[in-house]
């Protein structure tokens, strides 16, 4: 019931590039006239497969750029925040207050009193600096790749989740599918990391990744099969838009259809939990646990690749928080009170990105806030918690979908 | 993997001071532990025999810099027996609210560094939060948040400040609000019931025959407090509860945990009544002389255990030999013992609810 705000990324970024290459080709056109070979070089840059191929690669760089560099450091900036006021203290205050060239109210804002949001670019400015330490004893090779694959496969999330009915870079029909794989992807890493630095800590956290993996994945996509029982599909658009619509009326206050108020009321708490696992938020961060193993499987890295395994965990947060959404809360669909009716038409307010990034962030604090007021449970606990608890859990939602699959 | 040895220290983040615990794991079960200390020995009972009584009031203050005030008291105390001496009602009435306070302080640190090794930093903060209330009130008293060098031989360095019942009261009454706080974050927290019943269990019998005193011994159910057994200053008169864990499943990290937990309440209550009952008006210290000869000792109810000075005195205006019990020290000997059988991640835990402090266990 709202509209994107950029109707069709690609045909967006189809008209960036073809101004591109229209100024490009004139340059070159220009120069032809002395050297004549070049014409064809100007042609050959207009021609369609390849603004095709340069759209595709400037989609793909605004939505990793906007991905990585905006949300991640947002996402960041919210959960330090955050739960520095939990904890009852003021949290990051480095702004561009602080800035040593910052010249305008240095007097009346004192450089600790800004709001916090470049911290985290300072950090990684400082992380940028220090050395890469590799052990002595350590697998280089393996050692170097871990992070790479972490990273990798983070972003690849990015590739297949679309931020909006029409900003996406691919939109495959089995895009839960493959984000769900890419998400599995990095506790591959972990292991890696944890065996090949060559330490007791990294190896008993990559050990502890691996085996928690099973623990919470395969209640996850339980979870998402008995979704599938009503959506039909694993196109996430169009689970989205089968949620854009009123469930029924509690007074004035339309519900909406949103998978979380129907019989997938099961199958959302357990993805939920399972995703917090998958994200390793503090309940279930054991393989950094910092209380007995130092840092975990990070313990060893230094420097930029520390900076890549650690910041990317907000990443992966958003991807998770993205897919609950998507999933679970009615994705970038707004609340029907936000349109408005002009005329017969309906207007909406906020665009549908905006709505994806409240329901985002939204999740994600929730998810901060239950982090920072629980204790970490323990490597046998959890294992207890995905094949007692929660795989069962998913198997009845599985059994209530297709209940009411059958009777209609 | 059954020769795997790891070390959780001396280095480990989450190590309460300086010393390494060395557990052998099989997976992630533990199989043997060993704790390896004296990495912080800084040779006390030498370094006292060469420094006259009162001035070893500023070395004692550093045997537990997170209790500074028992300890300088239980030093006190045994020189006192052994000058026989004694001290003004109105001092002794001091000495069981500074103490108190201390001990307040002392368990809010454990509190603090409890939340973290469970992998729950709010907790940290939010303890430490408190501990300042009565920091600021030691402070009042003696004039330093720590190593106050308060006790004396003979009484108290100072009497308290003006109003200074007032100000306990009000910062207790604020910090029972709080405790209500930690007690649905702590208590009612589903998850830290998973990571601690059940978990370091120590028996009575094997608590007794290792020497744990204190807390860890009564959350085993064993109903040992001196401050009621033999009780030192005025505490006869103080009418408190001592903090005894009775519900079954003793000597496990909960039980610990929760003997702790309310001995932060009766501490509170003892100030108050402390604050009540004492002489309003007289002297606080009586003038030890300088030299002694004899022996006296002192055990008292330290935040950790039972803490012993044994003070030789050969006529000299300082000691001839001084022996310390720690509590920590004996208690550290029980933890292989505690840790055996459980997860790897639940070393910190265990130990955090063990409440070591390393000034005093290396002396």
């Amino acid at each position: 019931m709202s509209a994107p705000l950029i109707p069709n990324l690609f045909d967006v970024c189809k008209v960036l590039t073809g101004a591109i290459v229209w100024v490009v080709q004139q340059i070159i056109y220009a120069v032809a006239v002395l050297i004549p070979p070049l014409r064809g070089l100007g042609d050959w840059l207009g021609s369609d497969p390849v603004i095709t191929i340069l759209t595709w690669l400037i989609a793909v760089t605004v939505i990793v750029v906007w991905a990585t560099l905006v949300n991640l450091l947002t996402m960041m900036w919210v959960e330090r925040k955050l739960y520095s006021r939990l904890q009852d203290r003021y949290g990051i205050m480095i702004s561009i207050w602080s800035l040593p060239f910052w010249p305008f109210n240095r007097v009346r804002r004192p450089t600790h009193r800004g709001t916090g949001y470049l911290q985290n670019v300072a950090d990684g400015v400082k992380l940028l600096q220090k050395e890469n330490i590799t052990p002595r004893n350590a697998d280089a090779a393996m050692f170097h790749i871990s992070p790479v694959l972490i990273a990798s496969s983070t972003l690849m999330i990015f590739a297949a989740l679309p931020w909006s009915s029409g900003f996406y870079v691919a939109n495959l029909p089995l895009g839960i599918l493959f984000i769900l794989a890419a998400f599995s992807l990095a506790p591959l890493g972990i292991l890696i990391a944890g065996w090949s630095a060559n330490n007791k800590y990294t190896l008993v956290g990559g050990l502890r990744a691996a085996a928690m993996l099973m623990a919470y994945e395969i209640p996850m996509i339980l979870a998402v099969i008995a979704l599938v029982f009503f959506t039909g599909s694993l196109d996430p658009i169009e689970i989205v838009r089968q949620q854009d619509r009123v469930l029924f009326a509690l007074g004035p206050i339309g519900i909406p259809a949103w998978y979380a108020f129907t019989p997938q009321f099961l199958g959302f708490l357990v993805f939920s939990v399972a995703m917090m696992a998958e994200m390793e938020r503090i309940p279930f961060d054991i393989p950094e646990a910092e209380a007995e193993l130092v840092e975990g499987w990070t313990t060893e890295y230094s420097g930029m690749r520390f900076g890549l395994v650690f910041g990317f965990k907000w990443l992966r947060m958003i991807a998770g928080a993205a897919l609950i959404a998507i999933l679970y809360l009615g994705g970038w669909s707004g609340p029907v009170f936000a349109t408005l009716d002009v005329g017969g038409i309906p207007v909406p307010i906020l665009p549908e990105e905006v709505w994806f990034l409240l329901k985002i962030y939204l999740i994600s604090a929730v998810f901060v806030w239950i982090s920072w007021s629980v204790p970490r449970v323990r490597i046998d606990q959890i294992l207890n918690i995905g094949w007692k608890r929660l795989i069962p859990y998913s198997l009845l939602a599985i059994l209530v979908a297709a209940g009411f699959r059958v009777l209609g | 993997m059954p020769g795997f040895w790891i070390n959780m220290g001396p280095q480990h983040p989450m190590t309460h001071g300086l010393w390494n615990m060395k557990v052998q794991v099989d997976g992630e079960t533990i199989t043997d532990a060993r704790p390896e200390i004296g990495y912080l020995h800084r040779g006390y009972e030498k370094i006292m025999e060469v420094r006259e009584f009162q001035k070893n009031v500023v070395l004692t203050d550093r045997l537990c810099y997170v209790s500074s005030i028992t300890w300088s008291h239980a030093y006190c105390l045994a020189v006192e027996k052994m000058m026989g001496i004694e001290v003004p009602v109105r001092g002794q009435w001091i000495r069981v609210v500074s103490l108190e306070l201390q001990r307040i302080a002392s368990h809010l640190m454990w509190l603090a560094s409890y939340g973290p090794d469970l992998g729950f930093l709010t907790g940290l903060l939010w303890a430490l939060r408190e501990r300042e209330l009565f920091l600021d009130l030691i402070q009042l008293m003696s004039g330093a948040r720590m190593n106050q060098n308060y006790p004396r031989v003979g009484g108290v360095r100072n009497d308290l400040p003006e109003n200074f019942a007032a100000m306990c009261q009000r910062s207790i009454e604020h910090f029972l609000l709080k405790m209500e706080e930690y007690e649905k974050v702590f208590h009612d927290s589903k998850v830290f019931h998973m990571r601690t019943e059940g978990v370091g269990l120590l028996s009575a019998a094997d608590a007794i025959n290792w020497g744990v005193t204190g807390p860890n011994l009564r959350a085993c159910g064993v109903n040992v407090d001196l401050r009621r057994l033999d009780p030192y200053e005025t505490y006869e008169e103080v009418d408190f509860e001592p903090q005894v864990w009775h519900d079954g499943g003793a000597g496990d990290s909960y039980a610990r945990f929760v003997v702790r937990f309310n001995e932060l309440r009766e501490s509170c209550k003892i100030v108050l009544q402390a604050l009540e009952k004492m002489p309003k008006a007289g002297a606080y210290r009586a003038k030890p002389p300088r030299r002694a000869e004899g022996e006296g000792y002192a055990k008292t109810e330290d935040s950790r255990g039972e803490a012993l000075f044994y003070v030789i005195g050969d006529g000299d205006d300082r000691p001839y030999r001084v022996k310390i019990r720690s509590p920590v020290f004996s208690t550290m000997a029980a933890t292989p013992l505690i840790l055996r059988g459980n997860k790897l991640a639940d070393v910190v835990a265990i130990l955090g609810s063990v409440d070591v402090c390393v000034g005093e266990m290396d002396k």
